[in-house]
């Protein structure tokens, strides 16, 4: 029995990550409609910029977060500036398409800069209290990765804020639901875009930041980050920064029961069946608008 | 005042207008009446900043607005209602509102703009906690004109306002928009509903595949013979 609670405390502190992953894809999915396949190795960056921090400034990886942010933000202004504007200019189904094949290249390219540079090597933080945990009840709980989950939810929590709140948070609401409404209103669109872009890039940084400090990175982790964030996104529905945070959460509990019940070899199968349940049973996600 | 000459504008292949020329001043009301597929949307989107026109310019208080993108021109004092009234579905009609006020030149004066548009659509501020998606059509008509009055507009351009409400309701709408333009506001309204643009508008304009066929005080085109065949029915004609 606490083997079974045990793991799925574990799913849940990975599902959490999940959520962080996918809020940032969903976010440039429901705002440019358009499909960032490069997300993953966006985090993958990120996570090596934590890893470079810690390892070569010597910061708190917490610390590290702080700085990154940002960083990936003005990254994800730079891609939009340089890429991505170029792709929002056209209708909604020419720039699924387009942004799939751009997204791929970038993907590949981000993927051999960081085999040249990093090497293929796997990494993690190190940090002083990577080894501790806390003890409850018989379940074990990696101090790391409930750092991991408090993060993400303070994270989840300022976005979901950032959009109810701001004048630009509400601006991005708008531009997301109907564009030309938006800019007859006077709301500058490109800048929406460069914007949700950005943020969407900067939860990819923090997201890679904690999956180096509770797991490990390597420069081909992206695509499978990619695809835990789609099949959240279709899991959860688009439009709600707290629903995309459950979706993930659930995809990390049902990966746990799935690797208790099948054995572990099967934990990437559960994934993509609830992916296929979601899209058959209810194509607008859990807490998704129709 | 609003100077639209020599406007072409195409979709492809396809010519919406051809050499259109249209004036609307700051203290008028202006009908722009015509047939689906007149191109009456294209000539909105056009002075909108949404369309660009392959020739022909828009002037607005003497300055070129032609190419400006749609919230430099909203900046500029010209706003648009567009058809089917395009609400924030998701967003509560306050939120909806606020967005109006969205640019430089409506930001400072939001809380009274929106004490305003309360007063005119006292409907909207006991719904204001309500998402807009799930207004009735007469009251979703009020929220994307008073949206579109939160942008302290100097032009209010409505394309098909009067489009799925009953009479009554649009009644009052234009009881409205006629107050707006008291208040100062430039109307260019576009309707199919010629009657009662026309019994509104002090001028109104004809258009038809994409050509402007005829203009004038409201009452000649009015009394017109090929308007009424055309946009009246055959039996107006007679009466």
């Amino acid at each position: 029995m606490t083997g079974i609670l045990q793991q799925l405390v574990l799913g849940i502190l990975l599902g959490s990550l999940y959520g962080l992953a996918a809020a940032g894809l969903s976010l440039v999915f429901g705002v440019l409609k358009v499909l960032n396949v490069a997300h993953g190795e966006l985090i993958m960056l990120g996570g090596y910029a934590a890893f470079w921090l810690v390892a070569l400034v010597g910061l708190d990886p917490f610390v590290a977060l702080l700085l990154i942010i940002p960083l990936a933000g003005l990254f994800g202004f730079l891609l939009y500036g340089g890429l991505f504007r170029f792709i929002v200019r056209h209708g909604e189904e020419t720039r699924i398409k387009n942004s799939l094949l751009v997204g791929f290249g970038l993907a590949l390219t981000l993927q051999a800069l960081a085999v040249r540079l990093f090497t293929a090597d796997e990494r993690s933080i190190t940090t002083s209290y990577r080894g501790r945990a806390l003890l409850v009840g018989g379940v074990v709980l990696p101090l790391g990765r409930v750092l991991n989950l408090v993060v993400a939810l303070v994270l989840i929590t300022l976005l979901h804020l950032f959009l109810r709140k701001s004048r630009w948070g509400q601006a991005i609401r708008a531009t997301s639901e109907d564009w030309e409404a938006a800019s007859l209103l006077g709301i500058d669109v490109r800048r929406a875009y460069g914007l949700a872009f950005a943020i969407g890039t900067a939860l990819a940084g923090a997201a890679g930041t904690l999956v180096s400090l509770g797991y490990s990175i390597s420069p081909s982790i992206g695509l499978e980050w990619t695809l835990k964030a789609l099949i959240v996104i279709v899991l959860a529905g688009l439009g709600s920064a707290f629903g995309t945070f459950v979706g993930g959460v659930v995809l990390g509990c049902a990966e746990a029961v799935s690797a208790i019940a099948f054995g572990g070899a099967y934990r990437e199968v559960i994934g993509l069946l609830l992916f296929f349940c979601a899209l058959v049973a209810r194509p607008q996600g859990l807490f998704g608008r129709s | 005042m609003l100077e639209v000459r020599d406007l072409d504008a195409s979709y492809g292949e396809l010519r919406a207008l051809e050499g259109v020329a249209v004036d609307v001043g700051a203290d008028e009301i202006v009908a722009l009446v015509g047939s689906n597929g007149a191109g009456k949307t294209t000539l909105l989107r056009c002075i909108a900043g949404l369309t660009r026109p392959r020739t022909g310019r828009v002037r607005w208080q003497g300055e070129d607005l032609t190419g400006l993108p749609p919230h430099l021109v909203v900046e500029r004092g010209v706003a648009m209602v567009p058809e089917g009234r395009r609400l924030f579905g998701h967003m509560t009609v306050e939120e909806n509102l606020g967005l109006g006020a969205f640019s430089a030149r409506a930001r400072p004066e939001r809380q009274s703009t929106l004490d305003h548009i309360y007063e005119i659509f006292p409907r909207l501020a006991e719904r204001r906690r309500q998402l807009a998606g799930a207004l009735s059509g007469g009251e979703q008509q009020m929220v994307a004109i008073g949206r579109a009055l939160m942008t302290r507009p100097r032009l209010l351009m409505l394309d098909e306002p009067s489009l799925g409400l009953a009479p009554r309701v649009v009644e009052s709408m234009l009881t409205v928009l006629g107050e707006v333009n008291r208040a100062g506001v430039g109307v260019f309204l576009v309707e199919q509903n010629v009657r009662a643009a026309l019994g509104l508008a002090h001028r109104a304009y004809v258009l038809e595949h994409g050509r402007v066929v005829g203009q004038g005080p409201s009452a000649e085109i009015l009394a017109d013979p090929d308007v009424r065949r055309a946009y009246l029915g055959p039996l107006a004609v007679e009466s």
